[in-house]
């Protein structure tokens, strides 16, 4: 251990811990604006700079190790100084339109800005020049609200693996975006947002698609449906000041009712299709042993990538559309031919965690009914922006309840937004059909977790069945890896784009860098999914009442043909550059 | 002076990798206040607030480049200070670099009213009086300042060496 003192109060703290650590475990919360533990220890933004005794100069807390006997100090005159002109500095390459900035209130620059008391035109000046990049279905960046932390590119890089945005240019020419002033949509980045949730400032955010869905309501002609995704209610109350791991699904309800949804359905009844289509796929494959390991579909962040950088894994992923591609296609066939609805005056959309589904709503192949299966995305963010900007009270509305019949849902089907999830689903509804008996617990806790790869070996009638689960493009490759250099021993794979599944896709409400780096939002948002799982009568998909009156009714059986021409899709191979 | 470290201060400001913010923005203000300096718009304040720079850059940069980025402007202003002081409270550059600064003046009595600086000047800034000089026949030139672009091609014309910096 080593002893030092920070701002006159001893301190204990092991060998190699920085001064910010050391801080913290006494109370003191130092600025950072660059730092993200392990994934981007630069000391480049100079924020988190204390004074040491003895020291030439002052030091970045966040990279500096304590030493024995040190006396650090956090908050000399001269400290706040420094902070405060670092602040304002960066405020002077700074495009200040916090009135309609998409993080305006939930900004880590305009916060400190607030903190130092700073003044935004200290220093007046040219702007590094930039251009907004919109080129893609799904992300916008805006570098003139960029600040150079860098967590976007350090995310993109070492947590993503994707790597398709660096630095270019130097001095006060830098800014970040792809190689040879490419734009976004020319790179093989995997679309899964990730690098949003990690921005600062309002740098990056998604596409924006509220204006069209507001267009679709008013919009007389038009039967506007809404599905929302199970990682949803456990992420949207974070915007209306619900502790992080709230559910919110009865409020959410109520909120797409006010807002003038026609139909409110909820997506976990696809996630419960799907378990149906995918466990009857890997029961096929695993009798003619051919496409193993099958690995899930469900992620488009996922897909992206393993279609840049894996295209010749395509054989083994599950044909099944995603539950939201599923979610439109039923819409506009199913429940198109119930109600008598043209499909073409039918406007679906869905509510999603993730800016990846903006994309995936607009690949080939997603159109059963002749017209695309979703039309619009919103992510969970752009639901709350518009909650807000219709005056809905969020927080003082009642409970309300999913409409018939597109809303029943098993817990299977709602633990889809934790990473795990759809195995775990699968296997509840696999190890009944296959054993033709009734498990006796359907907790499958191996899977469960926000580590990075999870596997567990089942024995399931005479079938050993080996699985696993990734979540995380790092951990999505080091599986793909193992499929091609033949040292694979699984049989079913789980991947998900983002790093402990869809409660921490790149849609959802953004907590800041030290929130993140102290709580574990990941497990709160998932243990809201365990929690709804948990408190079902119904947790088997295949025991869905409305699913199994669908597959009587109008698919027939899993896998029958009609279901694969609603509910399967195929993949390209992409090419990089 | 003011030249020469903005000369050296152009160099780091080219050559700062980008990394860290008091190098890439602090030495990037710092280079644009001097040049305010050099185009004589710098106010006391501005002086003021240069030196604070300097001193924040050189303690708050990440490595050795941005740390002594701000040396030649910090050295000059502390030994040079009424060289800076002439720059903003006189608009003058008493070394007679700073281009903005400098006016070409054509000293009325000495011109004859040839006219050659008219013919040489890019910019169609000299323009004739209606004094004439005692001796002189014709009426004096003068150089229109909002006009001129201070290229000093009109010195060198002038066989009368009545053109001349103020
Ligand atoms: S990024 Fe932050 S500081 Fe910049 S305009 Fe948006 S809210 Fe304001
Ligand atoms: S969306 Fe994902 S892959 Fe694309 S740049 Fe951002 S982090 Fe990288
Ligand atoms: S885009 Fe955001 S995360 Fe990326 S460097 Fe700029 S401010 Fe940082
Ligand atoms: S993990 Fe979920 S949120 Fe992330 S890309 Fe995949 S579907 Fe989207
Ligand atoms: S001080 Fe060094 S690290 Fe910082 S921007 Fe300048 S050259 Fe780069
Ligand atoms: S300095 Fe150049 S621009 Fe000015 S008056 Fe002389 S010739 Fe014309």
């Amino acid at each position: 251990m080593i002893n030092l003192k920070i701002d006159n109060i001893p301190v204990s703290v092991p060998e190699g811990t920085t001064i910010l650590e050391a801080a913290k475990s006494i109370g003191i919360k130092i600025p950072t604006l660059c730092y993200m533990k392990e994934i981007n220890e630069i000391g480049a933004c100079r924020v988190c700079v204390v004074e040491v005794k003895g020291a030439r100069s002052l030091v970045a807390a966040c990279v500096y190790p304590v030493n024995e006997n040190m006396e650090v100090f956090t908050n000399t005159p001269a400290v706040r100084q420094a902070r405060k002109t670092t602040i304002e500095l960066i405020l002077s390459n700074h495009n200040k339109s916090c009135l309609s900035c998409e993080r305006n209130m939930n900004c880590e620059l305009q916060a400190l800005s607030y903190e130092y008391n700073c003044d935004c035109t200290a220093y007046p000046g040219a702007l590094t020049p930039s251009e907004v990049d919109e080129s893609t279905d799904y992300l916008v960046r805006d570098n003139s609200k960029c600040v150079l932390c860098r967590r976007c590119v350090a995310t993109c890089k070492a947590i993503q693996h994707v790597a398709v945005i660096g630095t270019r240019n130097r001095g006060f020419l830098t800014d970040i975006g792809c190689a040879f002033e490419e734009d976004l949509a020319s790179s093989s980045c995997a679309a899964c947002g990730q690098c949003i949730n990690v921005c600062p400032v309002g740098a990056l955010k998604e596409k924006r698609e509220i204006d069209k869905v507001r267009a679709a309501i008013q919009d007389k002609s038009k039967t506007v449906i809404v599905g929302t995704a199970p990682a949803v209610r456990a992420a949207l109350g974070e915007e209306f000041g619900y502790p992080i791991g709230t559910n919110v699904e009865g409020q959410m309800v109520s909120a797409l009712r006010l807002l003038g949804f026609d139909k409110v359905f909820d997506v976990n009844f696809t996630a419960d299709l799907t378990i149906l289509e995918e466990s009857t796929e890997f029961i096929h494959r695993v009798q003619k042993g051919e496409n193993l390991p099958l690995i899930t579909s469900c992620s488009p962040g996922w897909i992206r990538f393993m279609e840049y950088y894996y295209p010749e894994l395509i054989p083994n992923i599950s044909t099944c559309k995603s539950p939201q591609q599923m979610f439109g296609a039923m819409v506009k066939t199913y429940y198109a031919e119930k109600m008598g609805i043209d499909p073409k005056d039918l406007y679906v959309v869905t509510i999603m965690p993730c800016v990846a589904k903006k994309f995936e709503k607009n690949r080939e192949d997603q159109n059963a009914s002749g017209y695309p299966d979703v039309d619009a995305v919103l992510t969970t963010r752009e639901l709350a922006k518009m909650i807000k900007g219709n005056g809905i009270l969020f927080n003082e509305l009642a409970n309300g309840e999913y409409d018939a019949p597109l809303g029943e849902y098993s817990g299977a089907g709602v633990i889809f937004g934790a990473t795990g999830g759809v195995m775990e689903a699968a296997l509840r509804t696999a190890v009944e059909t296959i054993t033709g008996k009734t498990l006796e617990n359907v907790e499958f806790t191996e899977v469960r977790g926000t580590e990075g790869i999870k596997e567990a070996t089942y024995t399931v009638g005479d079938l050993t069945v080996n699985v696993a689960v990734a979540s995380g493009l790092e951990n999505a490759r080091a599986l793909c890896e193992q499929i091609k250099n033949g040292t694979c021993k699984y049989q079913f794979i789980e991947i998900m784009g983002c790093p402990g599944g869809c409660v921490n896709g790149g849609g959802q409400p953004i907590q800041p860098a030290y929130v993140r780096r102290n709580t574990d939002v990941r497990a709160l948002r998932a243990s809201v999914l365990y929690n709804i799982d948990a408190n079902s009568k119904v947790r088997k998909s295949h025991e869905n009442a409305f699913i199994k009156k669908l597959y009587d009714e109008y698919l027939g059986e899993p896998a029958s043909h009609k279901a694969h021409k609603i509910l399967h899709t195929t993949y390209v191979k992409r090419n990089k550059y | 002076m003011v030249d020469i470290a903005k000369f050296f201060l152009e160099f780091t400001v080219d050559e700062s990798c980008g990394k860290c913010t008091p190098c890439r923005l602090g030495n990037k203000r710092l280079l644009e206040l001097l040049t305010k300096v050099t185009e004589g718009t710098a106010t006391m304040e501005d002086l003021d607030t240069m030196e604070k720079l300097c001193y924040y850059i050189k303690e708050n940069s990440l490595c050795g480049l941005g740390q002594t980025a701000p040396n030649p402007v910090l050295s000059t202003l502390r030994y040079f200070r009424e060289e800076y002081e002439a720059h903003v409270k006189d608009k003058v550059c008493p070394a007679h670099v700073c281009k903005k600064l400098v006016r070409f003046e054509i000293d009325k009595d000495k011109c004859i009213g040839c006219g050659i600086c008219a013919r040489q000047c890019p910019a169609s800034a000299i323009e004739r009086t209606d004094y004439v000089a005692a001796g002189h026949k014709l009426a004096s030139m003068a150089i229109n300042q909002e006009k001129c672009v201070k290229c000093g091609a009109c010195v060198g014309a002038c066989k009368f060496h009545a053109i001349d910096k103020a």
